[in-house]
């Protein structure tokens, strides 16, 4: 398939199926890929974001483990220290934790500790976000653990189609990668190409050009951003949107250049405020784009609490477009 | 019983297991004396005493086999044929060493010897291990992948973990464990409630086996059976090596500590394993005490040189090392 017809021809696919989709497509492109985790294979996956592909490619390559997190990322790192290209499985971003050695003291510091002999492309797929009542230890956000460690990539598509292209460029790259899918935008839709795309790492996505402030948005938060700029938009408000995708290595320049242009920023984010990966984006900018802001750098998070249960709760508690926009008025000085 | 095993064994493979181990032995003594001089910065944890474990299980391997190793690396590597200068440069962080500098003793590591790495998390390596024979089996290029671990490390959640998937997943693995009888600085009964590592191998499903640590031959044996059962496509062993390490945990101290008496100290040492091994060697008339002393001279000359060649090579330079290596950059 040409590029020309993928563009001629808008195909709508579920963020799942996109997933899905790109995993196929990759064990097909390439035999030293396999998989593994925790219902990966005969069940297809607890959100059945791997269904059909054990069938397809057997045991070997499509590989039920078991509950044992810490030894599914060392089962990716022991595989690709020795040239295979793994994708481990973590299930829910709360599971990180548990293997959080093999991430962070094995998987992330390896190629440094061991003078750059070392070549590890893992990926590690996870899902973050809440949204589903789900609670306190299977809804989290918790890319600011990860982005403080130097020698991971970590990657939170908000569509479909950067999901397939993000995901083959996390899969194809050397180093160990954590590439994250946001639970609640399993069913979500979008245009998604047949056949393998690469969407570089590290570079972000102008989602929305504007004037007025700048929205930088993550995961999920990137729709919430979208529609509060319909609503600001009503308002005589022109935000830009800018969606990082990749949250490391981060596209500094591209944040900078929004900064200088929109002299207000909001950084969006579900993750909780304290220590998050906004308090990293801000410092970011101001360290860059200080003589350009016009007010203080925002911030829309969560709530400094465990992800409750209670739809009542977790309703409030993640950031959604009306927080948003809410923010955006705030840097502007519209809601006082 | 010696002779009787030694008379299975090539002379060559008899005179390679002395050597290996001579040549830990002397690296070690050395490295001990330089970093007790300052020379050797950060950590060192020597393998002196447990020679045989890395010795019998890395002879009983054949290139292109993998290891994983531990805080105590060095013999790991030198008994699956590290060299002496970059192991030496490493320890005091130059340039030239097999990490250049950026991992030390504790993460001595030659990926192409398939020494996969020296490890300062305790259990931290065992995962690797499951994750290459994994590889191994995948790719059906009849290698196997041999862990190396502490009787401590079989106390933590990684090592379970990696003996479980490895055991369910039927991988070409053998899991050989240095009971020094000493997790770090506590005497094993005080933090398990077994005596033997070994018993631990029914649980997971695979053959775990006791040899005496301290005579490599049966050490080698133990390996020899255990590799060549994976690969076989038997699956996972484990063997349980009863050892002792002559020095601390780390530094390099024998005596006076509260942890453990001078008189067992004694005791293990009256049992060096190469002292055990030279005198099998010369009674079954395969090395006499002459040619074992000539080996000795030979290797020392080769440690001196390392140490000369490590002194004389530069430290990495911060304004162009630090960064470097941290990521695999796209080619």
């Amino acid at each position: 398939m040409t590029v020309a017809e993928t563009e001629t021809e808008e195909r709508i696919i579920r963020y799942n199926n996109a997933f899905t989709e790109t995993l196929r497509e990759l064990l097909l492109d390439d035999p030293d890929i396999f998989i593994a985790g925790e219902d990966v294979g005969r069940y297809g996956g607890v959100f059945q974001s791997f269904a059909g592909l054990n069938a397809e490619f057997g045991d070997e390559r499509v590989v039920d483990t078991p509950i044992a997190e810490q030894a599914i990322v060392g089962l990716g790192i022991g595989a690709a220290a020795v040239g295979l290209r793994p994708i481990v499985d973590l299930m829910f971003m709360d599971f990180v934790m548990v293997a959080m050695d093999q991430i962070a003291n094995q998987a992330a510091k390896m190629k440094y500790m061991y003078g750059g002999k070392a070549t590890l492309p893992l990926t590690i797929t996870t899902t973050g976000g809440a949204g589903l009542g789900a609670a306190a230890q299977h809804s989290q956000s918790l890319e600011a653990w990860l982005i403080h460690v130097p020698g991971l990539k970590v990657v939170y598509p908000s569509n479909p189609y950067d999901l397939k292209g993000l995901l083959v460029s996390c899969v194809r790259d050397d180093n160990p990668t954590v590439f994250t899918l946001h639970k609640k935008m399993l069913g979500s839709k979008g245009h998604v190409p047949e056949g393998l795309y690469e969407i570089p790492l590290g570079k972000a996505n102008v989602v929305r050009e504007g004037t007025d402030a700048t929205i930088i948005a993550i995961g999920m938060m990137v729709g919430e951003a979208e529609k509060a700029a319909e609503t600001l938009a009503e308002e005589g408000v022109n935000v830009e949107i800018i969606d990082p995708r990749t949250l490391l290595p981060f596209d500094t320049e591209a944040v900078v250049q929004s900064a200088k242009k929109t002299n207000r920023i909001v950084i969006v984010h579900e993750a909780v405020r304290n220590g998050g990966i906004g308090a990293e984006i801000a410092a970011q900018i101001q360290e860059e784009a200080f003589d350009y802001l016009d007010a203080p750098i925002a911030r829309v998070a969560a709530p400094f609490s465990p992800v409750p249960f209670s739809p009542a709760l977790e309703t409030a508690y993640v950031p959604n477009a009306e927080s948003i926009a809410e923010g955006v008025r705030g840097v502007l000085y519209r809601n006082v | 019983m010696a002779t009787k095993q030694q008379s299975k064994i090539s002379k060559a493979v008899l005179l390679d297991l002395h050597r290996r181990m001579v040549r830990i032995r002397l690296l070690e003594e050395a490295a001990g004396r330089l970093a007790s001089e300052a020379k050797i910065p950060g950590f060192i944890h020597l393998y002196v005493g447990e020679e045989a474990v890395a010795v019998g299980g890395c002879v009983a391997l054949n290139e292109g086999d993998q290891i994983t190793s531990t805080h105590r690396g060095h013999g790991h590597l030198v008994a699956k044929g590290g060299q002496f200068k970059p192991m030496m440069a490493e320890f005091m962080g130059r340039s030239t060493g097999y990490c250049k500098g950026k991992g030390g003793s504790m993460h001595i590591s030659d990926l192409d010897l398939g020494m996969l790495g020296a490890n300062g998390i305790v259990g931290g390596g065992v995962p690797h291990a499951v994750g290459a024979a994994f590889a191994n089996k995948y790719r059906k290029n009849n290698l196997i992948t041999m862990a190396f671990f502490g009787d401590g490390s079989t106390n933590i959640g990684a090592f379970h973990e990696a003996a479980n998937m490895a055991c369910a997943l039927h991988l070409p693995v053998v899991f050989m464990c240095e009971n020094n009888e000493y997790a770090e600085y506590t005497p094993r009964e005080r933090v398990m409630a077994i005596t033997d590592v070994a018993d631990r191998a029914v649980a997971y499903g695979m053959p775990g086996v006791i040899v005496d640590g301290m005579d490599v031959v049966a050490v080698y044996e133990a390996a020899k059976a255990a590799v060549d059962r994976a690969r076989n496509g038997d699956g996972p062993s484990m063997i349980e090596c009863k050892t002792y390490r002559f020095y601390n945990h780390a530094g390099v101290s024998a005596f006076g500590t509260p942890y453990r008496t001078d008189e067992e100290v004694r005791e293990w040492m009256e049992r060096d394993p190469i002292k055990l091994f030279e005198a099998q060697l010369e009674l079954a008339q395969v090395l006499s005490a002459e040619e074992a002393q000539a080996i000795h001279d030979e290797i020392q000359a080769e440690v001196d040189e390392a140490i000369e060649f490590a002194e004389a090579s530069p430290m990495p330079d911060p304004s162009t090392d630090m960064l470097t290596d941290v990521y695999t950059e796209a080619p």
